[in-house]
């Protein structure tokens, strides 16, 4: 039945969603038939991910309504929206590892008498629904036991323990192998033929080729389209997900580009990693491309020390290195400015003076030289324009962009030549990006080799001389600036096949 | 379409259905390393019990078993509510003053003329309240249970003392000693207490929503929390119920004398964590179980009589405690390893 005809299980009009600084979800409005794959597609950060959570009411939204079957939705949390029918597969898996698959699938609604929970029917009704997603395994065994597909099975099973009407799968394929995915896909048809609607969250061209229905892309919190499948190609797509101008926020700086300064040969991380080699200029500055998980950051820190590599080989000025370890890095002048600041990158509890020598104490007769700690802290101050009422206040009350510049400060005090930046504006605002780039642009024209990772395009187009593109753990081209090309990275990013048409 | 979960097959035809078999662990929904722990402490116990045996002339005596149960009772019934919050990933550092505060307050209550059975009812309620308040404190003012029952453990104790001035309090008829002392045909007392609270906190644990959620938010609170689960009532509610069952040890403590001490169970905290641990709970939570428990606190119990009993200085009894606990938990560690590894 062309989907014209019926009537849409679930419509979104007008549904915002505002986090502090950010509208996350702004003004969308969509339709969702029964029986059908709906695909929201679009790029990291378009808001995709919060429309999901705002359906699953993990997330209320701050205007617009939801109808269900013409009714509006009351939001009340995940449970109610449970008991509706709308039932949500996470990217991580939210099972608990310790219970029984039968356990996990009943988990919030287990059938009692008594106050007893009655086991048996759990488990038969578990094997029941198993079977109806094509797992052929006993309920009773514990979760912790399954692999990652059989795991993602049971989270569909559970879905339809709650009787769902709408399916939600955010990135289902995400850890799956090629055989697993096909075994998913049927799963899906099985679902779509009981007139259960499936909205599929991916950034994968060729799945949403494969599976969808409609698509609906999103950019920046909007929907740009809902198309049907036959509508669309993935030059179209592309371009849908794209879409913008290119501002010239951040204004490329001049740099004299020398000799290779480090050179990466074939490095390679079971499952991780594929023999993976690159290699960046004095007065470079080098872009890392790709999705979510295509392994830049994990590349970044082989190179680094911080994680165990199978196979590799680092160069630095011509002159083989071995790196075991990050002292090894920091030692041969190799600094790496994590992405998550707090987790990795400062001590919150210190001060900036006591961060900014963290990795390189001035000692003097077996004691930490409180004299020259403070002078070097003030010179970076003054260099860096670091803005804070003292260098002795703890990082913690600094605004992100100025901590920022207490890593880069500390990267500075051990002499690093060779940079790389992990997602340098994450948690910044527009200005303080504006002053983080016009630092990474003048540490290249002082001659140091950069690498930039990011998952916003543009940032990366504007800055960098070459950009590197990674897709599922292989460095699957190269780009010079002269040839910047945003649909080209994104279709290789994406694992497009008609790359050369763009 | 309300056809998602068919008409119940009354005949199991898993077995004809080709459906994999599983193996006696599986079965019983347990993973190998669970039982692993568990064998491994219960065979220590059966163990020791042996050579208790055989060693002492005195281990086998109606006498000193009698006293081992009285005594392991007080810290297994508190152990049995640990093993909740353990499984939780919590802990309660506040269950020994809980027990002291109930048990003085219980004892002064018959001294006011309260019957006793009554007393020892509202000594279990005063322990709840307790527990009610740390509850809150986790789930409402979000205090970690670390930081919360430390607290409480200062509070609860200081309280006490303050209403007590620090003296014991005596007086209360022999009548209130068969709590603690009693004994029906050749049974102690305390043991058909202890049958009878384990007996409930099992079925509680494996049987109903409580014990369910107890395994689901210690194992993954995300996901408990994305299943709708209350957690914050639920956490509340095993935070009353550990208190519940200390206060209810607290008097049967203060039966065993006859007297309400507010000196009592200094320390008491730490061993009952050390029975749980060693019975195979984890203290990341998800994983426990309440025999894991009880053969836990009957292993330190036995320990510490038999260390008695053979003359060892009272000093190394806590050395022997320590490396046990450090060995069962060593144990686990390396049982779960080993699985790791071989299932990948």
């Amino acid at each position: 039945m062309p989907l014209s005809e019926q009537a849409p299980l679930i419509q979104l009009q007008g549904i915002s969603k505002h986090f502090p600084g950010v509208l996350a979800v702004d003004d969308v409005s969509m339709d969702i038939y029964p029986g059908e794959v709906h695909v929201v597609a679009g790029e990291n950060g378009a808001g995709k991910s919060t429309l999901m959570k705002l359906l699953s009411q993990v997330e209320y939204p701050t205007r617009g309504t939801v109808m269900l079957n013409g009714q509006p939705v009351h939001f009340s949390g995940p449970r109610h929206a449970q008991s509706l029918g709308i039932a949500m597969v996470y990217q991580e898996f939210a099972l608990a590892p310790h219970l029984s698959i039968a356990q996990n699938m009943f988990l919030g609604q287990e059938p009692t008498r008594l106050g007893l929970i009655e086991r048996g029917t759990e488990v038969r009704q578990a094997r029941e629904l198993l079977k109806r997603v094509g797992l052929n395994i006993n309920p009773r065994r514990v979760v912790s036991d399954l692999s990652v597909a059989e795991q993602q099975m049971v989270e569909i099973a559970k879905a339809l323990a709650v009787d769902a009407k709408l399916v939600i799968m955010d990135e289902p394929t995400a850890t799956l192998t090629g055989h697993e995915i096909e075994e998913l896909f049927t799963v899906i048809r099985r679902l779509t033929e009981r007139g259960i609607a499936i909205l599929y969250i991916s950034h994968r061209l060729d799945e949403i080729f494969r599976i969808a229905d409609r698509v609906t892309v999103m950019r920046d919190g909007k929907v740009v389209a809902t198309l049907p499948r036959e509508e669309i190609d993935e030059p179209k797509l592309i371009r849908l997900m794209v879409g913008r101008e290119l501002e010239n926020l951040y204004p490329k700086p001049e740099t004299i580009i020398g000799d290779v300064m480090l050179r990466v040969e074939g490095i390679t991380r079971a499952n991780i990693l594929h023999n993976c080699s690159f290699e960046v200029r004095a007065g470079e500055i080098l872009g890392f491309a790709g999705l979510v998980g295509a392994g830049r950051t994990e590349l970044a820190r082989a190179v680094f020390g911080a994680d165990h590599i199978d196979a590799g080989t680092v160069w630095l000025n011509g002159r083989r290195i071995r790196i075991r370890r990050p002292t090894d890095a920091i030692d041969h002048g190799i600094g790496y400015l994590t992405e998550d600041r707090k987790k990795n990158g400062l001590a919150m509890n210190l001060g900036v003076d006591q961060n900014i020598t963290l990795a390189n104490l001035p000692m003097m007769a077996g004691f930490i030289d409180l004299g020259k700690e403070k002078r070097i802290a003030l010179r970076e101050r003054d260099q860096l324009r670091i803005r804070t009422p003292s260098v002795r206040q703890k990082v913690q009350f600094l605004s992100g962009g100025t901590q920022q510049k207490v890593v880069v400060a500390r990267w500075l005090e051990t002499k690093a030549q060779v940079l790389f930046f992990d997602e340098p504006t994450r948690g910044i605002d527009v200005g303080a990006k504006a002053e983080m780039f016009e630092l990474i642009g003048a540490l290249a024209q002082e001659g140091r080799a950069i690498v930039i990772i990011s998952s916003y395009l543009p940032e990366l187009l504007n800055m960098c001389d070459r950009i590197l593109v990674m897709w599922e753990g292989r460095v699957v081209g190269s780009i010079p600036r002269q040839q910047f090309s945003e649909e080209r990275i994104i279709a290789l990013a994406t694992g497009a096949k008609e790359v050369e048409a763009l | 379409m309300k056809d998602t979960v068919k008409p119940i097959d009354k005949t199991d035809k898993a077995q004809g259905n080709g459906e994999e078999r599983l193996s006696i662990l599986q079965r019983f929904r347990m993973s190998a390393l669970d039982l692993a722990t568990q064998l491994a402490a219960g065979g220590a116990l059966i163990i020791v019990f042996l050579y208790l045996s055989f060693a002492s002339p005195v281990f086998l005596t109606f006498n000193n078993l009698f006293n081992i149960v009285a005594q392991t009772t007080v810290t297994a019934v508190i152990a049995i509510g640990m093993t909740f919050v353990i499984v939780t990933a919590g802990i309660d550092l506040s269950v020994g003053s809980t027990a002291a505060l109930a048990g003085v307050l219980g004892v002064t209550l018959i001294l006011h003329g309260m019957s006793w059975p009554l007393a020892v009812v509202c000594g279990a309620v005063i322990g709840a309240v307790v527990g009610l308040v740390n509850g809150l404190l986790i789930t409402v003012a979000r205090l970690s249970p670390f930081i919360t029952t430390l607290g409480m453990m200062s509070v609860a104790r200081g309280v006490l003392y303050i209403v007590t001035g620090a003296v014991a309090v005596y007086g209360v008829s022999d009548d209130f000693g068969l709590l603690g002392q009693g004994i029906i045909g050749s049974i102690p007392i305390p043991l058909i207490i202890l049958v009878v609270v384990a007996v409930l906190a099992h079925i509680i644990l494996s049987r109903t929503r409580l014990g369910r959620y107890t395994y689901a938010i210690g194992s993954n609170i995300e996901a408990a929390r994305l299943s709708g689960i209350p957690i914050g009532r639920y956490l509340t509610v095993i935070y009353v119920l550990q208190g519940l069952l200390a206060g209810f040890a607290g008097m049967i403590a203060s039966s065993r004398v006859t007297s309400g001490q507010p000196n009592f169970g200094v320390g008491l905290e730490l061993d009952v964590i050390a029975a749980v641990v060693v019975g195979g709970a984890s203290l990341f939570g998800g994983q426990g179980t309440i025999i894991g428990t009880l053969i836990g606190a009957f292993l330190i119990a036995l320990i510490r009589n038999g260390s008695v009993l053979l003359g060892i200085n009272i000093f190394y009894q806590n050395v022997i405690i320590g490396v046990v606990i450090w060995v069962a938990v060593f144990w686990d560690q390396f049982r779960r390893r080993r699985l790791m590894t071989s299932a990948s």
